[in-house]
């Protein structure tokens, strides 16, 4: 590790590997810290396949997926630095300093831009309201997910699944191939949060049952998880009353939504958006913030890794050019209308050819037959037919943006 | 007329076959080939991990290479469980070949083990 850097990435997930790979390869001098002993970030246990269509047009498994980009971000050279947590970051003139917990000790390092790409954490049972004791048994979708694929930890005999998001239904599928007996998946909504696809090949393919409007009220057993209790739930969201239900199980696993990790970025005070949870950027993924650029899931969550990568792309070749000459952004909001919930980027920076943008949508509702369309100032620069949307899935528009006025409107038509 | 959903990309078409081949529902020739083959050999790719001998990975990933019969799906983990890898390996290389007989090899997909220490 050297005293002074171009760019350093924060995270060696997807989004982290794919930045400092494409910053390295634009001629910055880069340095990847990442806190695990290893790089691949989240994709190292998610073993299932599915990884890849986009951006290979492969299927392949998540640590076969990380793999590629490790391989590649090696033959760079870069610097890397692994279990190293990165405990700080302040601002000086013409850059940042980063101090890092290794176990050689503290390290400061010293860089001219800086690319956080920390990914996500799950909600956890403290965010979702449960009554009763907290009984062992009792874990996050991604800890068991953790604890079978990467310690070889068995934890459920008989498990409930709260929560329909994918990472739920796939851990469903995983729990049913060694051997558990997974009683069902309960979802609040009147609608499933994964992929309909995941609904097929994780539970459809199983025999596990899928209940939707119906949630955990209360664990039961004060040691080890004995049951919880199902109730029904209305449309806004409230237990209905005498539908109470016990279902003996060892094991809850709760798959109730992802939030960006950003502790970091807040330290520094880089506005955040309240809908995403991650920070504003523009199309370059730079943060309101010159010299500080995001990238991945800490900026709004994927389901897709291969669209992490691209933004992580993005990323990186920014920041190498941030550092080879600083330009005065000039930006330009993105105006969300009609049925869309959210947009990635938040802004445009119409001083750096936005020739070739990539929007990241998501509907704030399901639809049928529409049209997105962008639009600045009455001219249409961009039209797309859908046949189905779901605000499940995230909407990818690459959109030539070089007759940008001075806002741009994104709808549904 | 049989209802599916194509699992192959995810769009996750919704499919509607009959016995004289016809699908409708995708948005895709892929969807039509997954369909025909879902009415009479529905096939899956498994995916799980295996054990090892080293303390610092005790499991790795590994998957089938091709598909396998849908209904083999949960033998084929418990044949995988039995297995204990003990040497180095790469990335790719096949960790049991033609499982259960199906003719598809199982393959490592990590390259954790190239170089890791036995104790
Ligand atoms: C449990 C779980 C399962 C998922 N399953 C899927 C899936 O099946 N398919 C899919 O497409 N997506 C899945 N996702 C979404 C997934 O997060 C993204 O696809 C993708 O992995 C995000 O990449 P990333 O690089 O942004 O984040 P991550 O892969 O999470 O990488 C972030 C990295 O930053 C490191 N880091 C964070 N803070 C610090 C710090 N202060 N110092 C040093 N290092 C730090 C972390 O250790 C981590 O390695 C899943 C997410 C979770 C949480
Ligand atoms: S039919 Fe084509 S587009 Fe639709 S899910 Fe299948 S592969 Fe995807």
């Amino acid at each position: 590790m050297k005293e002074k850097y171009d760019v350093i990435v924060i995270g060696a997930g997807p989004a982290g590997l794919s930045a400092a790979l494409s910053a390295s390869q634009n001629g910055a001098d880069v340095l990847i810290v990442e806190r695990e002993n290893e790089p691949g970030g989240i994709l190292k246990q998610c073993i299932h396949d599915g990884f890849g269509l986009h951006r290979y047009g492969e299927k392949l498994t998540g640590p076969e997926y990380a793999y590629r980009d490790i391989v590649h971000l090696e033959e760079t050279g870069s610097d890397t630095a692994y279990s190293a947590f990165v405990l700080d970051i302040s601002e000086q003139d013409e850059g940042w300093q980063v101090t890092l917990s290794m176990r050689s000790g503290l390290h400061t390092v010293w860089t001219k831009a800086l690319i956080l790409a920390t990914g996500c954490r799950e909600r956890t049972a403290r965010q979702v309201f449960i009554h009763g004791d907290r009984p062992s048994g009792v874990y996050t979708a991604g800890t068991v997910q953790n604890f079978i694929n990467l310690r070889g930890w068995m934890p459920a005999k008989r498990a409930v699944i709260l929560g329909s998001g994918d990472i739920g239904l796939i851990m469903a599928r995983r729990l049913s191939l060694e051997g558990a007996e997974v009683l069902g998946v309960y979802e609040a909504k009147n609608r499933p949060g994964g992929l309909m696809r995941n609904i097929a090949q994780c539970l459809e393919d199983f025999n596990i049952p899928l209940y939707l409007s119906k949630t955990v009220t209360r664990t039961i057993g004060k040691h080890r998880l004995e049951a919880v209790e199902i109730m029904d739930v209305d449309d806004d969201m409230e237990p209905v009353s005498g539908t109470a239900e016990i279902i003996p199980c060892d094991t809850l696993i709760l798959s109730v939504g992802l939030i960006p990790e950003n502790e970091l970025a807040e330290s520094i005070g880089i506005k955040l958006s309240d809908q995403t949870h991650g920070p504003l950027v523009d199309q370059n993924m730079e943060t309101m913030k010159d010299g500080v650029f995001a990238a991945g899931n800490c900026v709004s969550v994927n389901d897709l890794a291969d669209y992490v990568s691209e933004n992580g792309i993005t990323a990186g070749k920014a920041a190498a050019s941030y550092v080879r000459q600083k330009q005065k952004r000039e930006l330009i909001p993105v105006k969300k209308l009609n049925g869309i919930g959210v947009c990635v980027p938040q802004y445009i920076d119409k001083t750096s050819e936005p020739g070739n943008a990539v929007l990241y949508l998501r509907s704030d509702d399901d639809y049928r037959d529409r049209e997105i369309r962008l639009e600045s100032e009455g001219k249409i620069l961009l039209t797309k037919k859908m046949k189905t949307i779901h605000s499940a899935e995230i909407i990818r528009l690459e959109a030539d943006l070089s007759g940008i006025g001075a806002e741009l409107e994104v709808k549904l038509i | 007329m049989k209802k599916m959903i194509c699992i192959i990309c995810p769009n996750g078409c919704e499919l509607e076959a009959d016995d004289e081949e016809h699908v409708t529902g995708n948005l895709c020739p892929r969807g039509r080939t997954f369909a025909l083959q879902e009415l009479k050999d529905p096939r899956r790719s498994v995916s799980t991990t295996c054990r090892t001998v080293f303390p610092d990975i005790p499991v790795v990933p590994v998957r089938t290479e091709q598909e396998i019969p849908k209904h083999l799906m949960k033998d084929t983990v418990r044949a995988i469980s039995e297995i204990v890898i003990d040497r180095h390996m790469r990335i790719g290389e096949t960790v049991a070949a033609d499982i259960l007989n199906t003719g598809v090899n199982v393959v490592l997909c990590t390259d954790r083990l190239k170089e890791v220490d036995h104790d």
